[in-house]
């Protein structure tokens, strides 16, 4: 084996780990109750896409993959909790459980479902695709962490955790876009960053509002509109 | 081949000798993150030692499975330790004569019969806490099934010897995430099958709350010595289990001299040890869960497995 093919051999593997644990900390924001947590799940999640990126960045020599860590970490990392403390700080620090539609064991056996499933219509995909070893592996696990996401939206019942949903579906988005699209213009990245965090902001003002007018975020429970 | 079986009684021998030790070290280390000066690193030992000198008690409404119970959970993690790698990382004599599945239904011999005689006496105790013992088993066995899947999948065997080569040639296999990803899944399960806490906590005193312990609240003297012993044994064979043959072959001897074999002894205690430091770690920083969140727990480990086995089907 020549040093390249070694070095190819192994970065697919680590590319492959950082998927897997990708995958693994979508199924935690699923499946874990405390709202720290999952939070901190969520920062860690971004972590891994950034080294995604970075390890594709490396293999395919593009320095716009590196742009992209950087935005992912900066963005992601430092300021989304920043903004959420700043936001809805008693409810996303404070060391309490969610609520949730359905119970946890059950709720992980539908992502796995979920994670099948994006295998099963990734697979087309990739063989038309010609595909290669880094988007293998990533285009499955971004769109599986995408429907998970979708899925967490629709199962938690309250107002950060569905942010947090939210947040999860485009991490999955862009685990996905980066393996598919190396050479992704500056300003979609660019965009794409400061559309997150004006989600973040305007989730997290809403939530605030919603939090100074009933003391609570548990939106899974406002089901009937009342005119004051 | 002489020397192949006088190894694998080596091995049979370190397992017997160092298992309590290994008990004592956790235990010792427990009561030091609390801040407190915890019993001697050799308490275990002198248990032992007290137990096989008291005199045995057994209720007269029990069967002979009460009294058969001590001796099999005394020898089947020595049958294990006969077929696993515990100091060599070559086959020894009697390697072949079963792979880690057949591991698996060993040491599941252990536990049914330690659940039976739990049941036997008619103590309330017992019998809840084997049907407790029983609910984290059953949940717990579709983890281990995957888990062997996956390792049959990825290495192509389920002989240990064979898989614990895979993962370190060449190293990135070491970094595949199927092996990650199953050893986290299997560090979840180590710890629901041993009894530490998150699952159950095995140093309390509470009869109601227990798991794993009330199953041996009725013996005494010599059963519950051999209990004792068989369960540090147990604890000792599947630390081997994960640290020798799922993570690496890391300090088990090579060669076929006397002396490599007798080194690989100190170098295993340390390994083991340093995986009590993480188990300490996790002990110390979570509290026990309540009865039915151990669902979620291996539920998660489940999920963790099932990822690998994703993972490491859709890669190849």
């Amino acid at each position: 084996m020549s040093e390249s093919e070694m070095v190819f051999s192994f970065l697919t593997k680590l590319n492959a780990l950082t998927g897997g644990l990708f995958l693994l900390c979508a199924f935690g924001l699923v499946g874990i109750r405390q709202m720290l947590t999952c939070l901190r799940i969520y920062v860690f999640q971004a972590l891994l896409l950034a080294v995604s990126a970075v390890i594709l960045g490396y293999y395919h020599a593009s320095i716009h993959l590196f742009v992209v860590a950087a935005l992912t970490i900066v963005t992601k990392v430092f300021i989304i909790p920043w903004v959420l403390r700043q936001a809805v700080g008693y409810e996303s620090y404070a060391k309490r459980e969610i609520s949730q539609v359905l119970n946890i064991p059950t709720s992980l056996l539908i992502s796995i479902a979920i994670t099948i499933f994006a295998y099963y219509i990734a697979g087309p995909l990739l063989a038309a695709n010609g595909a290669g070893a880094f988007e293998k592996v990533n285009l499955p696990i971004g769109m599986a962490s995408l429907l998970i996401g979708a899925y967490t939206v629709t199962v938690r019942g309250e107002a950060v955790p569905q942010l947090l949903g939210i947040l999860a579906m485009e991490n999955g988005a862009f685990f996905a876009g980066i393996s598919i699209a190396s050479n992704l213009p500056l300003i979609a990245e660019l965009a794409a960053a400061f559309y997150v965090l004006i989600t973040v902001l305007v989730i997290g003002l809403l939530a605030m509002r919603i939090h100074t007018v009933i003391a609570k975020t548990a939106v899974g429970e406002m089901m009937a509109l009342r005119e004051e | 081949m002489i020397n192949k079986i006088i190894f694998n009684l080596i091995q049979v021998i370190v397992v017997m000798a160092f298992a309590p030790l290994i008990k004592g070290i956790l235990a010792r280390l427990k009561e030091n993150v609390q801040s407190k000066r915890g019993p001697s690193i050799f308490q275990p030992y002198r248990d032992i030692w007290k137990l096989f000198h008291k005199d045995e008690v057994i209720s007269e409404h029990s069967s002979w499975i009460f009294r058969l119970t001590p001796f099999v959970v005394f020898i089947t993690p020595i049958f294990v330790a006969l077929l696993i790698p515990v100091l060599t990382d070559y086959p020894l004599f009697f390697a072949f004569m079963g792979d880690m599945l057949g591991g698996g239904f060993i040491l599941a011999l252990g536990g049914f019969f330690a659940t039976l005689a739990a049941i036997d006496t008619g103590n309330p105790y017992g019998p809840m806490g084997s049907s407790r013992t029983r609910m984290v088993g059953f949940l717990a066995e579709p983890v281990f099934m995957i888990v062997f899947f996956t390792v049959s999948f990825i290495a192509g065997s389920t002989i240990p010897y064979i898989v614990q080569k895979y993962w370190v040639t060449p190293l990135a296999n070491f970094f595949e995430p199927a092996h990650i990803l199953m050893l986290l899944a299997f560090l979840m399960l180590v710890i629901a099958e041993t009894g530490r806490i998150p699952v159950d906590n095995p140093s309390g005193h509470f009869e109601l709350a227990m798991i794993d312990e009330s199953k041996g609240l009725e013996y005494s003297g010599r059963g519950a010595a051999l209990m004792k012993w068989g369960g540090s044994m147990k604890f000792f064979v599947l630390c081997c289990i994960f640290l020798n043959v799922l993570v690496a072959p890391w300090g088990l001897a090579h060669g076929t001299e006397l002396w490599q074999v007798l080194l690989a002894v100190p170098l295993i205690l340390i390994k083991i040890s340093i995986f009590v430091l993480v188990l300490v770690a996790i002990e110390s920083s979570l509290a026990k869960l309540r009865l039915f969140r151990i669902t979620e727990f291996l539920g998660a480990a489940f999920v963790t497995s099932v990822a690998a086995m994703i993972i490491g089907l859709f890669f190849m």
